[in-house]
């Protein structure tokens, strides 16, 4: 029944994008996997990894497209969910590593045995179990999320306010983190992972399952998203985005759908961060600097906000563009992301996708001016 | 033994000193050649003689025999001090402290001194510098000793004490004494005499002094009343500190208020986010490296004005950028705040990757003017010139932005357009162009901080990134749309920043203020100062 409700949540478009999703999930690794290094087809695993890494980012920023362009409310902390999920993955791939690490210490990781750490602190105990870092990678970025909405939704802060809210908790996160005795690695934060559930992360078949899992996220993230959209639910949290002292005159208790919103959408980014991490093979307080937030919703804009599909696109689009010019013009990147910041707020207000329908629809009425 | 000869060599030096000026007079050339000649008992003896003599160049002649570079020339018999440089010695007549050309270790003979006698030119020396004619160095030399005590110094102390004239140096002198006394085997009364001197300076280095004593004392009454002391010196400190504190609290205030004043007009006033705003604080910062640049290749003697030269030429290059930014940009996006922050973001980011490209990304050094450097004591406190200035500095722009804002034409079309712009259009005000005006002048006071901050802070690309956050939260701190707030909340922040830091250390302190203030938020989501009624809305 349940599955029933989230396929009707889909419309056709987005019922083929789903599939467009899983086939790359799928279809990459095995290329990597069965076709022999020699062949054209063969994947290389370095693209798994990068397009891993990219479908991670499609999922913060449909995270992000889900609070913004559904609800009005634009999150410059998002980046702060997706590396508090990092932190949680990260934990537990540090407990995998037991004493094969350089201290060779069979419960304290490397940094702890560097900062004399006696015992674990508290904060780490569970994280040597998959299920556990699996619950807490969901509960640790919702908790957060609801803390904060819930403070700020109740007391009315909206707009411009909240944006910069936000923003100043994952400045603090980040300072937060970057201390040694947080016990979470201070600076150099956490890294030279071993194996996660018995694989190891080096692998190229690890890589392959982790980017199959990335694009497997995505495609759930979406359908969710879309369920939530789609329903009775999503309609009162976009009138709650176009006006919000309407619905509450009405009788909506605006608070409850937009903390329920913000809570699902800081889960989801979590969960990119957690597959994002082992990929990447490193997690560390930069991650939570607000240039990393802000970076994501521009992905969101480039894409066009207020659909599902639109953020997926864009946050290929910005990343591989990244990856092209950081590599062969390290100069130009920052002017090329600032130029598409202003580009895209003055010129393509509903982003790409939105260019895409505008072409369209132009190109309907076209076609239906012919015979007449 | 040995104590006592030094004993000895001092009370010949002071005794010396107070026969007066006629030893004063004795040729210093006749006392240095007598070092030169004889056995080490001579010499003893002429070292001695030197002390007393009191001159201000005997000082450096008997570090140098202390140090071996003392020598006689074979050739004519001059004394001098010799400098290695390379193989060669430079040479300076020792008595006339001129140079004497160079020479190598054969044509000179080392006036030789052994352990005994380095001991005791290190009290010569020592009773000469409480003698120095500078009173700098004379209350110098009473500062060591409060920090080192050494009852062997008790003579030559009570000797310099009575012929100092100079009111403070004399205080230095009897609260060195003091030290020297409890750390000596003084009577019991001079002890308490001592203690009420250290208790009376009051700071650090008179705590650790009547610490000390309390620790050594074997008299209950002295360590009672030692204890006491450093009860009462401790509680002065404490205060002091807190002094500091609110002084360091309203230097980083008065820092926070200029990098968030601009801010304060664009986005309190036009409620524009300018994300932009830290990246114009850069723009004054290097506009004043280049003026600097300008001035050191071209005209170095204005060097003291650069400062001056450059807050006009910065308020002119920001407020020119911000213009630009308004009239490019922002302008399409008014009633889309979002929008707006995501776009300022992007020319912040731009603007910061053409400092970059043009500046390189390393830090430029901007110098301070004479006038800036230094520093100076209020009781305990410190008081460094450019925070001093720069305080002074963000008060004046603080009182002129007022004044514009309250006396001016712009400023008065400025406050319509921001209450009612329907009705300012309405009565013939051109709202563009005071928006483009207003967003300029905003652009120009963050040039100005440039200015200012490019005096404590390092001049590199990532300059105005540091001071974003801060500046909003001070702005919604403070009340949007109310310049007072702004003043008020970058002042109590910056206090409250540093009152924290103690505590719970620079990060955490950092930390705690970020969280509170979003914890205040939600209490006021106005602000401190929030305007009233409708045109809040």
């Amino acid at each position: 029944m349940i599955t029933r409700f989230l396929w009707q949540g889909l419309s056709r478009n987005l019922r083929l994008f789903v599939l467009l999703v899983l086939l790359v999930g799928v279809a990459l690794p095995v290329l990597n996997q069965l076709v022999p290094p020699s062949q054209p087809l063969h994947v290389p695993a370095w693209m798994l990894q990068l397009i891993g890494k990219y479908l991670c980012y499609a999922l913060l920023a449909l995270a992000v497209d889900l609070v913004w362009g559904f609800c009005g409310i634009l999150s410059l902390g998002h980046g702060a969910f997706f590396a508090l999920g990092g932190y949680c993955m990260g934990m537990y791939l540090l407990r995998q590593i037991g004493s094969r690490g350089v201290y060779g210490n069979p419960i304290l990781p490397d940094f702890m045995v560097f900062l004399n750490y006696k015992e674990l602190p508290w904060f780490w105990h569970g994280f040597d179990q998959f299920w556990f870092a699996a619950i807490m990678i969901v509960v640790v970025p919702s908790l957060l999320a609801l803390a904060l909405g819930w403070f700020a939704f109740r007391s009315r802060v909206t707009g411009v306010y909240l944006s910069i809210i936000t923003q100043a908790m994952t400045f603090a996160l980040m300072l937060a983190f970057f201390r040694n005795d947080m016990g979470l690695g201070g600076n150099n934060g956490m890294t030279d992972f071993k194996d996660i559930l018995g694989f190891s992360v080096q692998a190229d078949s690890t890589r392959a399952a982790l980017c199959f899992a990335s694009a497997l996220a995505l495609a759930l993230g979406l359908v969710i998203s879309a369920a939530v959209v789609g329903s009775r639910f999503g309609k009162a949290l976009t009138a709650v985005r176009d006006a919000e002292s309407r619905m509450r005159f009405l009788g909506y208790r605006v608070e409850g759908y937009k903390l329920f919103v913000f809570v699902l959408s800081a889960a989801m980014a979590g969960v990119a961060g957690a597959i994002y991490v082992p990929q990447v093979g490193i997690i560390n307080p930069s991650e939570f600097s607000p240039a990393n937030s802000i970076e994501a919703v521009i992905w969101v804009a480039v894409g066009g906000r207020g659909t599902l599909i639109g953020p997926v696109i864009g946050a290929f689009l910005v990343n591989w563009g990244k990856t092209y010019l950081t590599g062969a013009l390290p100069e130009v990147w920052l002017f090329a992301l600032g130029t598409l910041f202003v580009a895209v707020t003055l010129f393509l207000p509903k982003g790409v996708v939105g260019l895409w329908s505008q072409v369209r629809s132009r190109g309907v009425t076209r076609k239906a001016r012919v015979p007449a | 033994m040995n104590l006592l000869r030094r004993l000895a060599v001092l009370l010949s030096a002071l005794t010396a000193l107070s026969i007066g000026t006629a030893t004063m007079a004795a040729d210093l050339t006749a006392l240095v050649a007598n070092l030169t000649v004889g056995g080490f008992g001579e010499r003893e003896a002429a070292i001695g003689a030197l002390a007393a003599s009191g001159d201000a160049r005997a000082a450096p002649i008997l570090e140098a025999l202390g140090a071996g570079r003392l020598y006689v020339r074979k050739a004519d018999k001059v004394v001098v001090i010799a400098k290695s440089e390379g193989n060669q010695l430079v040479l300076t007549d020792a008595v006339t402290g001129k140079a004497a050309g160079s020479a190598i270790e054969a044509e000179l003979d080392r006036v030789r001194v052994n352990n005994r006698l380095r001991g005791v030119i290190d009290a010569a020396v020592g009773s000469l510098t409480l003698m120095n004619p500078d009173p700098r160095v004379r209350r110098g030399a009473a500062e060591s000793l409060l920090k080192r005590p050494d009852p062997a110094a008790l003579a030559a102390l009570d000797a310099a004490l009575a012929a100092e004239k100079d009111v403070r140096v004399k205080a230095a002198f009897s609260q060195a004494r003091a030290a020297v006394v409890l750390a000596s085997d003084a009577s019991k009364a001079d002890k308490l005499a001592a203690l009420q001197v250290l208790r009376d300076r009051s700071d650090r280095d008179a705590l650790s002094a009547l610490q000390a004593a309390a620790n050594v004392a074997t008299d209950p009454e002295i360590k009672v009343a030692a204890a006491d002391a450093s009860a009462s010196v401790r509680q002065t400190l404490a205060v002091w500190e807190a002094a500091q504190n609110v002084w360091y609290g309203i230097s980083l205030g008065s820092v926070l208020l200029l990098a968030a004043i601009g801010l304060a007009i664009t986005f309190g006033t036009m409620g524009v986010i300018n994300m932009a705003h830290g990246e114009m604080v850069m723009l004054g910062a290097y506009t004043t490296f280049v003026v600097q640049d300008v001035i050191r290749t071209s005209a170095p003697h204005l060097f003291d004005a650069s400062l001056l030269i450059a807050l006009p030429l910065a308020f002119l290059v920001a407020g020119a950028v911000g213009i630009a930014i308004e009239r490019g940009v922002i302008r399409f996006l008014y009633g889309r705040p979002l929008e707006t922050l995501l776009a300022t973001w992007g020319l912040s980011l731009v603007l910061q990757q053409a400092v970059r490209s043009i500046f390189g990304p390393t830090n430029r050094e901007v110098g301070a003017p004479s006038w800036m450097s230094g520093a100076f004591q209020v009781g305990q406190i410190t008081v460094t010139y450019s925070r001093l200035w720069i305080v002074i500095f963000a008060l004046v722009v603080f009182a002129a932005l007022i004044l514009v804002l309250r006396k001016t034409p712009l400023g008065l079309y400025m406050r319509a357009v921001t209450q009612n712009r329907p009705m300012a259009s309405a009565m013939g005000i051109r709202t563009p162009r005071v928006d483009a005006l207003t967003f300029g002048l905003g652009s120009g006071i963050a040039g100005l901080a440039g200015v200012a901050l490019s005096q404590i802070d390092n001049v590199s690309p990532n300059l105005g990134q540091g001071y974003i956050i801060d500046s909003f939260m001070v702005v919604v701190f403070g009340g949007v749309g109310n310049l007072f707030g702004t003043l008020v909340g970058a002042l109590s922040l910056g206090i409250v920043n540093k009152f924290l830091e103690p505590y719970a250390g620079a990060v955490l302190g950092k930390i705690l203020v970020l969280v509170f203030i979003i914890l205040f938020i939600q209490r006021r989501p106005r602000g401190l100062f929030a305007l009233k009624g409708r045109a809040v809305e």
